[in-house]
């Protein structure tokens, strides 16, 4: 993951350019030094890769006659939504290479309110979904961070996570069909509007994560849920990590599921109130965000207090509950504020998202305390306490070559200390680039084999997305 | 002389403001702002408030992807410079993604200071080495030929259904056909009115009026209005003659030598007076003023300097100045119903009342009031006292209309996509007027709306609230102005023995915040 300088570009034929000229409209085509530098990079702290083309299709037809010309062309393809991915998933590869850009296909199709589903392309922005969904009293739980800008397409193929995985899953858990193009341009129509389907194999599942290594998509289907009708959030703080974590598990113990419960330890805590000073008890050790939800007031309030109890029972030194949306709003200030806070202390911000059974949430968070101090590093964490799937963000510079090579022991560190604990490399940000290299260890050679099959019977020219996930 | 604050313009660079730059100068002027690119994540929340990019839905066009182009330049890895440069003008400086960037990137810095090394590369196009270097400075002749183009104008602009006041510039002629401007009047405001002054009231702040170039002579009415406006609340008024433009678009172009001189020509149109605050009704010159003049500090020395500093936290736009400085009273629907507004365009559509039969008007917050100088209740407070209107909120009322000065003109497609969901929005609350507080919005609004034939009436806040007061502002009239000479004696133009330091002007009579004193 050492952010070396951009590769230099290759170039391709003219003609080629003059067909995709023909095939697309000259405002289409992206191949000025200018542009194409701009999509040398995602939101991952790795290196560039400057691509040759960059293709902006406006139909689906266009897109899978893109897909076609590039794979003849033998075209290296990466598809891109918003580029927001945070392991190099969208950088484009080394070769002669097209990015091929997602985001003009970003209509809603369909919006099923009796039979709960949308249909939509790929680049529909996930916070423009959710609020239209919601504006007809539906519901889209995912909520990736980057939901402001991130694409549903990109969702999909990097399974994106978010606060509510504890209660209401992850992106894995909404996607019902998908339509994608093939490495021959054909369309593949996957899945099905119906709540039950077990016809043919599960290629959802499949595309599901796939880091756009199999083929590039057109439409997905995706599941709504009735939207909760009430909901109590509330902020417990506790002298120390592991209280925390005795009351994530007994309130999981006492069979509620809270709609978030997100942890922020004391640095955390330090940094957002010296940024935003919106009164964090910096002198606890952790705190949790909680917020029940439901169909029912009485009962989201009843679970409130069950959980606030549970809170006060396993060591909080107190809970403050907001009373209204003001005060609901106030308590997530914390969590708002947490990535900006962190973000401005230095100029590079490296997010992991290894992530473990809840259980050990204690036992991954002082493992993090004890790699940064062993390593001499800056580190806050926060994150899904609710589902273990915790963010060490470690504060670098990216120039400092020497510095860096300490962030990657210690993000090595950190994978062996969740491998350890029965946990996963990744919980929502993708194996890309950056942890690729990693895979073997968390999974076996023959799982590993079995992938790259699947992935050379797609991809026989090995052009979609190379160098990520399965390398 | 330095300022104690980080140089407004890169290191590498000449001190002569006007000094032309080679390759390795502007990557050498890229690496010396290296601490503040790096800062920069990469992480694209920029993406969902750029309005460029959302016209255009490319990376080079939203900040993330011009921080990266001039990182790359600055390293060599970029070696158009061109394209950077072209891809840097892409972008309206409306601060969206300063905004709202997690990690608090100064972004108009930035792509300021990048224009300025930029321009010293590529140098200053003809045309506007043109207009900045002979107009702008030149009041008179920028007057002179305001009016030789509304002479002109009228033959040829046709009358069109939309906003009242506004006209189609037929589309044979070049640049501006197509577009739907304002009738221009017949004669700038400054040039005939000449230097303005009037005595506060007893324990009222003065004002020294910056009526900014739209106001005073495209739309002249607006600088009657806000006089009105400012002479009814019992405020003090000081205008010299010959205040120039504020040095926006110059700067927003990377003329810095330009700039700065028009910064130094508005100084010492200022020094030797007396007032305690400087107002504008114009949001873009607000701004530029309070931000941009006091970020290039270290250019300014002597009298100049003392000025600059002591207009430091002194100078507002005229809403905030009604509201915070001058407490006017906003309590609602007290006055009588009169003079609200021309409802032509509410008489022609119908159904654009509110629910107590009034018509509605809508607020469109300007980005250099709302995002750089913070103000956005103070318009809508004013707006929401008025006894002849129904104000009503539009969705999205702060995210930029896509005029962006300059940009308009460099980038008229862009523009007008980005202006239709502006349009979109106002009319989707239907609306008789919507206000704003910046008359390059107001151009815009009334292009938009013009295009589409919408009965909307485009305002300037002041104009409304003068005429909800009962203030006949139009009475001050071209050349005449009658009740604003009261004073005429206390403030001399500035002559040629440029009040300095140690000026003879009286003003030291220990009034807390009195500027201009040259003291």
């Amino acid at each position: 993951m050492t952010p070396a300088p951009a590769a230099s570009r290759m170039t391709i034929p003219k003609t080629l350019l003059r067909d995709f000229r023909k095939l697309l409209g000259e405002d289409s085509v992206l191949s000025e030094e200018a542009d194409l530098l701009s999509y040398a990079f995602d939101s991952a702290v790795v290196g560039q890769s400057v691509p040759s083309v960059v293709l902006a299709p406006a139909t689906e037809g266009l897109l899978g006659r893109t897909v076609k010309a590039c794979y003849d062309a033998g075209l290296q393809i990466t598809a891109r939504g918003a580029g927001t991915n945070l392991s190099g998933a969208a950088v484009p590869g080394a070769g002669p290479s097209a990015v091929i850009l997602t985001n003009r296909l970003n209509r809603i199709l369909e919006v099923n309110e009796a039979d709960l589903y949308a249909v939509v392309e790929p680049g529909v922005v996930t916070a423009d979904f959710a609020k239209a969904m919601e504006a007809k009293g539906l519901f889209y739980p995912p909520d990736p961070g980057s939901q402001q800008v991130s694409t549903l397409g990109g969702n999909v193929a990097l399974n994106a996570g978010g606060l509510r995985g504890l209660k209401y899953g992850v992106t894995k858990d909404y996607l019902m069909g998908v339509e994608f193009f093939d490495w021959g341009g054909e369309l593949v129509k996957s899945g099905s509007r119906t709540v039950k389907w077990v016809t043919g194999y599960n290629l959802p599942g499949l595309m599901l994560a796939s880091e756009g290594t199999l083929g590039i998509f057109s439409k997905l289907i995706l599941k709504l849920v009735p939207p909760p009708k009430a909901s109590v959030a509330m902020l417990a703080s506790y002298p120390s990590v592991g209280a925390a974590s005795q009351t994530v598990a007994a309130i999981i113990a006492a069979h509620v599921l809270p709609s978030t419960l997100e942890f922020l330890d004391r640095k955390c805590l330090q940094v957002v109130e010296a940024n935003a000073r919106i009164g964090l008890p910096t002198d606890a050790g952790a705190i949790l965000l909680i917020e029940t939800d439901g169909g029912h007031a009485e009962g989201v309030k009843e679970e409130a207090e069950l959980v606030r109890s549970i809170c006060l029972k396993n060591g909080a030194g107190s809970v403050r509950v907001a009373k209204d949306a003001a005060e609901r709003d106030a308590l997530w200030a914390a969590r708002r504020n947490t990535l900006p806070s962190l973000a401005r202390l230095r100029p590079t911000t490296v997010l992991e998202d290894a992530t473990v059974p809840r259980s050990k949430v204690p036992e991954m968070v002082a493992a993090v305390e004890r790699l940064a101090k062993e390593h001499g590093l800056e580190v806050g964490t926060f994150g899904h306490a609710g589902d273990g799937n915790l963010h060490p963000t470690i504060l670098c510079d990216r120039r400092d070559r020497e510095g860096f090579k300490k962030v990657e022991a210690m993000v090595d560190g950190i994978f062996t200390e969740a491998l350890a604990l029965g946990g996963t490399l990744s919980g929502e940000h993708g194996i890309g680039i950056a942890k690729a290299k990693w895979l073997s260890r968390e999974e076996n050679a023959a799982t590993i084999g079995l992938s790259k099959a699947i992935r050379k019977a797609l991809d026989p020219r090995q052009l979609f997305n190379p160098g990520k996930k399965v390398v | 002389m330095t300022g104690a604050h980080g140089p407004a313009f890169p290191a590498g660079l000449s001190k002569d403001p006007g000094a032309r730059i080679t390759l390795s100068g502007l990557r050498d002027g890229l690496k010396a702002m290296d601490d503040v690119l790096v800062s920069c994540m990469r992480c694209g929340f920029c993406q969902s408030v750029c309005p460029v990019y959302g016209a255009t839905l490319r990376e080079a066009d939203v900040a993330r992807g011009k921080l990266a182009l001039l990182e790359d330049l600055g390293k060599g890895l970029a070696n158009d410079a061109g394209q950077v440069s072209d891809r840097l003008g892409r972008c309206l400086l409306c601060g969206s993604c300063e905004k709202e960037c997690p990690s608090g990137v100064r972004l108009i810095d930035v792509f300021v200071r990048a224009r300025a090394l930029a321009c010293a590369y590529q140098g200053l196009g003809p045309v506007k080495r043109l207009i900045f270097r002979l107009l702008l400075p030149n009041p008179r002749l920028f007057s002179f030929l305001t009016d030789v183009l509304g002479i002109f104008q009228r033959p040829f602009l046709r009358g069109a259904k939309g906003p009242p006041g506004v006209g189609a510039v037929p589309g044979v002629i070049p640049i501006a056909g197509g577009r739907h401007v304002p009738k221009l009047p017949f004669g700038g405001f400054s040039e005939r009115a000449g230097p303005i002054s009037l005595k506060p009231g007893k324990g009222r702040p003065t004002a020294a009026l910056f009526p900014g170039c739209a106001p005073d002579k495209v739309f002249p009415d607006l600088t009657r209005a806000t006089l009105a406006v400012l002479k009814h609340h019992g405020a003090g008024v000081f205008m010299p003659r010959g205040l120039v433009c504020c040095g926006l678009p110059l700067l927003c172009s990377g003329d810095r030598e330009g700039f700065l001189s028009l910064v130094r020509e508005n100084l010492r149109q200022l020094r030797g007076a007396r007032f305690d605050w400087l107002v504008t009704p114009c949001a873009s010159c607000a701004s530029a003023i309070a931000g941009q003049w006091r970020r290039h500090r270290e250019w300014f020395s002597g009298a100049d300097l003392k000025l600059l500093d002591g207009l430091s936290g002194r100078v507002v736009d005229l809403t905030a100045f009604l509201v915070n400085i001058l407490k006017a009273d906003l309590s609602p629907r007290e006055r009588p119903p009169q003079g609200a507004g021309s409802l032509d365009a509410n008489d022609a559509s119908g159904a654009k009342e509110g629910p107590e039969g009034l018509p509605r008007v809508t607020y469109h917050d300007p980005c250099h009031l709302s995002k750089s100088m913070g103000v956005s209740e103070e318009p809508r407070r004013i707006l929401e006292s008025l006894s002849g209107w129904e104000y009503v909120e539009m969705p999205e009322a702060d995210r930029c209309c896509g005029n962006g000065g300059t940009f308009n003109l460099s980038h008229y497609d862009i523009s007008l996509k980005i202006g239709e969901r502006k349009r979109d929005n106002i009319v989707s609350v239907s609306p008789s007027a919507v206000a704003t507080t910046c008359p390059a919005c107001m151009l815009q609004l009334m292009d938009q709306l013009g295009r589409k034939g919408d009965l909307v009436e485009v305002r300037h806040v002041a104009e409304l609230y003068a005429e909800d007061l009962g203030l006949d502002y139009k009475a001050l009239a071209r050349g005449e102005a009658p009740g604003i000479h009261d004073e005429p004696d206390t403030h001399a133009e500035p002559d040629d023995t440029h009040a300095g330091p140690d000026s003879k002007t009286p003003g030291g009579d220990g009034q807390k915040g009195a500027l201009g004193a040259g003291a």
